[in-house]
């Protein structure tokens, strides 16, 4: 974290400053589906989700598979399935995201670094492809300067994807992004199951990013991933963000933390006690009344149980736990 | 605030959706309007009586009028009787051509997939032989090489309806020997028979009786049109194709219900076998569940 | 009574060998970690351990017997993707049981509740069909398990505490183990004795 500026606005929270890029407001997803035999009914996944990533940061997004994660890229991008309803608030620089607006940012502004490299067209040379995403400059000279940067070698350029090694491939996938002129880069899991070093390399593709003044979202199950780049950390669960916290609050036996959720996550890593709680994260079938985490929660009280926590700052971070301090 | 509501809305459903319906329940509702209405003529044609289609000669050449509404023919005959009595044997010799292609297709892709190298590159030059013959062309050798009538159309339509779904057969049994589940079935010690009888055949079942129906539309047609070429059924039987290839000798006296009237209803019955086809895909794939 | 591989060497392509005349064994009761980069033959040598393929050239044996072909497998592998090793089309109480029937104790253990059973996979969560495919891997007559990135996709709780259950079982019925990961972390918490892929080509490093 750098500079940390308390804003005036009322209802911003604290760790946001008026670089801010991207916002979201308790967002909600929900999906018409069918249930048994014909009645449809409307399956909230995601329910007050919140999100906010400024200029030059990288927001990385945690939680298991279906917490929502990959859902919340989708909506900003606006490419949700057709039976998708939102509700809540995306705000790009400021202004409400309208799906307008998202249809000409896609790909432009805003750009999905895809999982996986076989994204990259395979019939087309590499220097090509980065070039088509140039916008506002001389293509060759971008493309270039950007290959330098990365250290691929000119004759990269006429090469096939299928030429480049797997590092390589990621480095263009990644140098697409750049050339764009990107101010918001948003990656799904863009490291599953690769081995350290290539995690390691990748990620200081983002932080590369983010030093040249992009906001990036980084969306991954994976703690360390997120620990070794990220500034912020948003801990998503069953849908919902439980705590949004710097990345320095993340030690020791995670007594910074504000969530009980986050900190169980913390301890159960390999590297740290290796000791579960016990529960699993609840399908939106059947979410529990009040705090999702309540049932698992050793804290828990009857008042958890009334209603969902409303989300507070409580020193440079955003949580949803009434006891927390 | 962006909302993408969507309130899917197909112009062909249209009054469906009006009435607040969703996808699928509007997908059962036609499904079983459609059903109903092939049974009702089976039906028809099997209990309509022969009176109407006896030769009444007081009331010939008819154009379509209140108490013919497809007219008469040159006999007198009813030709709304005849269409739905040749409808009908249509939908038996398709049903029978299309049960027998669909059981071809289900052994041979089962055993390219499964019985080894040799088995497979047999079975896969067949498919490869009958798809690069034309289906007419093959239908009427065979036809006329069993000695036409109801058995060579039945044999002939049988024969030449298979490649297709055995390609896909073989390819969705490769597909699912290959996936972890099955594998894991193996080390589970379960043997081959019990894994093809629980894992295998329940996942092709749906495919299979999608690919009968859609094998069905096929079928009719053709037999219709080798009989009305005159390699097909025998002329005293009252297919549809042998109505057609009469009313040709007419049309140029102006009498065009002989044809029009059978040929339309034709056409009507082989599309609503395509869309039955397509609904019960739809109703039968899991992933397409949910919109 | 050992699992052993001995000389292995397999390839996907010809002329460039994956595995290169390696040699393992895995006594019961012993947790072995095969750490490693992706692509450095780790999951394949699983795969040939637990039967899934066949080796070009070495022999895998239990018990200086030839691993059997039919029936229940002493040596079982869990896969890291678990939405892909059940059956879609099947209840989770039809996959649960294929193999053996599990006790109630066991799936109270692993955390699987009674309402999961009656479910289609793709209701259930990645966390809770791996619990499955755990519980099916732990039939009577498993000797060996091979955990391959088992809990890759997992959160890190959800992975916490399927290994603590598997340990706990492992250590209990004397199983050995052998544990595949990309993650040292992990390795180093389960493991009494790694394997490091970096070192593959000096087969007798890890000849017990």
């Amino acid at each position: 974290m750098t500079d940390k500026k308390d804003s005036t606005a009322e209802n911003s929270p604290a760790y946001t400053s008026n670089e801010m890029l991207l916002e979201v407001e308790n967002l909600s997803v929900a999906f018409r589906q069918y249930n048994k035999g014909l009645q449809q009914m409307d399956l909230k996944v995601i329910s007050s989700l919140n999100a906010a990533v400024k200029k030059g940061e990288i927001l990385a997004i945690v939680g298991s598979s279906g917490s929502g994660k990959s859902l919340l890229a989708h909506a900003i991008l606006g490419i949700l399935p057709k039976n998708a309803t939102v509700t809540g608030s995306i705000k790009y620089m400021g202004n409400e995201l309208t799906t307008k607006d998202q249809e000409r940012l896609r790909g432009q502004e805003i750009v999905l670094v895809p999982q996986s490299v076989n994204f990259l067209d395979p019939l087309m040379k590499v220097g090509k492809q980065v070039r088509t995403s140039v916008r506002n400059e001389n293509p060759v000279e971008a493309q270039r300067r950007v290959f330098e940067r990365y250290q691929l070698k000119q004759s990269v350029e006429g090469m096939y994807p299928f030429q480049l090694s797997g590092g390589m491939s990621r480095r263009i996938l990644v140098s697409t992004a750049m050339v764009s002129g990107a101010k918001l880069v948003i990656a799904d899991e863009p490291t599953p199951g690769l081995d350290p070093k290539i995690v390691d390399e990748a990620l200081l593709h983002f932080k590369g990013l983010a030093e040249s003044g992009c906001g990036v979202i980084l969306i991954t199950h994976d703690i360390e991933t997120a620990l070794k780049v990220a500034d912020n950390i948003a801990v998503f669960y069953a849908g919902t963000t439980v705590e949004v916290a710097p990345v320095a609050d993340f030690s020791g036996t995670g007594q910074d933390l504000r969530h009980p959720y986050s900190r169980a996550l913390w301890r159960a890593l390999p590297q740290n006690e290796f000791i579960p709680i016990e529960g699993v994260q609840p399908l939106p079938q059947n979410l529990p009344c009040g705090c999702f985490f309540q049932p698992r929660c050793e804290r828990a009280t009857a008042s958890c149980a009334e209603k969902q926590p409303e989300a507070r700052e409580i020193r440079d971070g955003m949580v949803r736990c009434i006891y927390a301090s | 605030m962006i909302n993408t509501t969507d309130t899917n809305t197909r112009p062909s459903s249209g009054i469906l959706t009006m009435m607040g319906l969703n996808r699928r329940q509007r997908t059962i509702i036609t499904t079983a309007v459609i059903g109903i209405l092939l049974l009702s003529i089976i039906l028809g044609g099997l209990l309509l009586s022969n009176e109407r289609i006896t030769t009444n000669l007081e009331a010939r050449n008819q154009a379509p009028s209140f108490s013919h509404p497809f007219g008469t023919d040159w006999l007198g005959r009813d030709m709304l009787t005849r269409t739905i009595k040749g409808l009908t044997l249509s939908i038996f010799v398709g049903l029978i051509a299309a049960a027998i292609s669909t059981i071809i297709a289900l052994v041979l892709g089962i055993a390219a997939a499964t019985m080894g190298n040799r088995v497979d590159t047999i079975v896969t030059w067949l498919v490869d032989l009958f798809m690069s013959i034309p289906h007419l062309v093959a239908l009427i050798l065979i036809a006329v090489a069993l000695g036409g009538g109801m058995r060579g159309v039945v044999i002939g339509v049988a024969l030449t309806h298979w490649p297709s779904l055995t390609r896909v057969v073989r390819g969705e049994v490769l597909q699912l020997r290959s996936t972890e589940y099955v594998q894991i079935s193996r080390r589970m010690g379960k043997s081959r028979w019990w894994i093809a009888a629980q894992h295998i055949v329940p996942h092709l079942i749906p495919q299979m009786l999608v690919g009968l129906v859609l094998l069905f539309s096929h079928a009719i047609l053709h037999e219709a049109s080798i009989t009305f070429l005159g390699f097909g059924l025998s002329p005293h039987q009252p297919a549809i194709g042998i109505i057609l290839s009469e009313s040709m000798r007419y049309l140029s006296v102006g009498m065009w219900w002989l044809a029009f009237f059978p040929g339309l209803s034709l056409l009507i019955i082989v599309r609503l076998f395509d869309i039955l086809g397509d609904n019960l895909r739809k109703l039968m794939d899991p992933y397409n569940a949910h919109s | 009574m050992l699992l052993k591989g001995e000389n292995i060497s397999f390839g996907y392509n010809k002329g460039s060998l994956v595995l290169d005349n390696v040699s393992i064994a895995i006594a019961p009761g012993e947790v072995v970690g095969l750490l490693g980069p992706s692509g450095c033959g780790k999951t394949t040598l699983g795969r040939i351990l637990a039967g899934y393929q066949l080796p070009e050239k070495g022999v895998v044996t239990i018990d200086d017997k030839p691993l059997p072909t039919v029936g229940f497998n002493p040596v079982q592998l869990i896969f890291q993707h678990p939405e892909r090793a059940v059956n879609p089309r099947w209840q989770m109480r039809k996959t649960l049981n294929e193999g053996w029937h599990p006790s109630d104790d066991l799936l109270e253990e692993l955390g699987i509740e009674k309402q999961w059973l009656t479910r289609w996979p793709n209701e259930l969560s990645g966390g809770e069909l791996q619990r499955f495919c755990v519980a099916r891997a732990l039939g009577p007559e498993t000797q060996f398990l091979i955990a391959d990135e088992m809990t890759t996709m997992l959160d890190a709780i959800t992975q916490a505490q399927i290994w603590q259950v598997v340990m706990r079982i492992v250590r209990e019925r004397n199983i050995g183990m052998v544990v595949i990961s990309h993650e040292a972390h992990l390795i180093n918490r389960l493991c009494s004795r790694v394997v490091d892929f970096k070192n593959i080509n000096s087969p007798d490093l890890f000849l017990v």
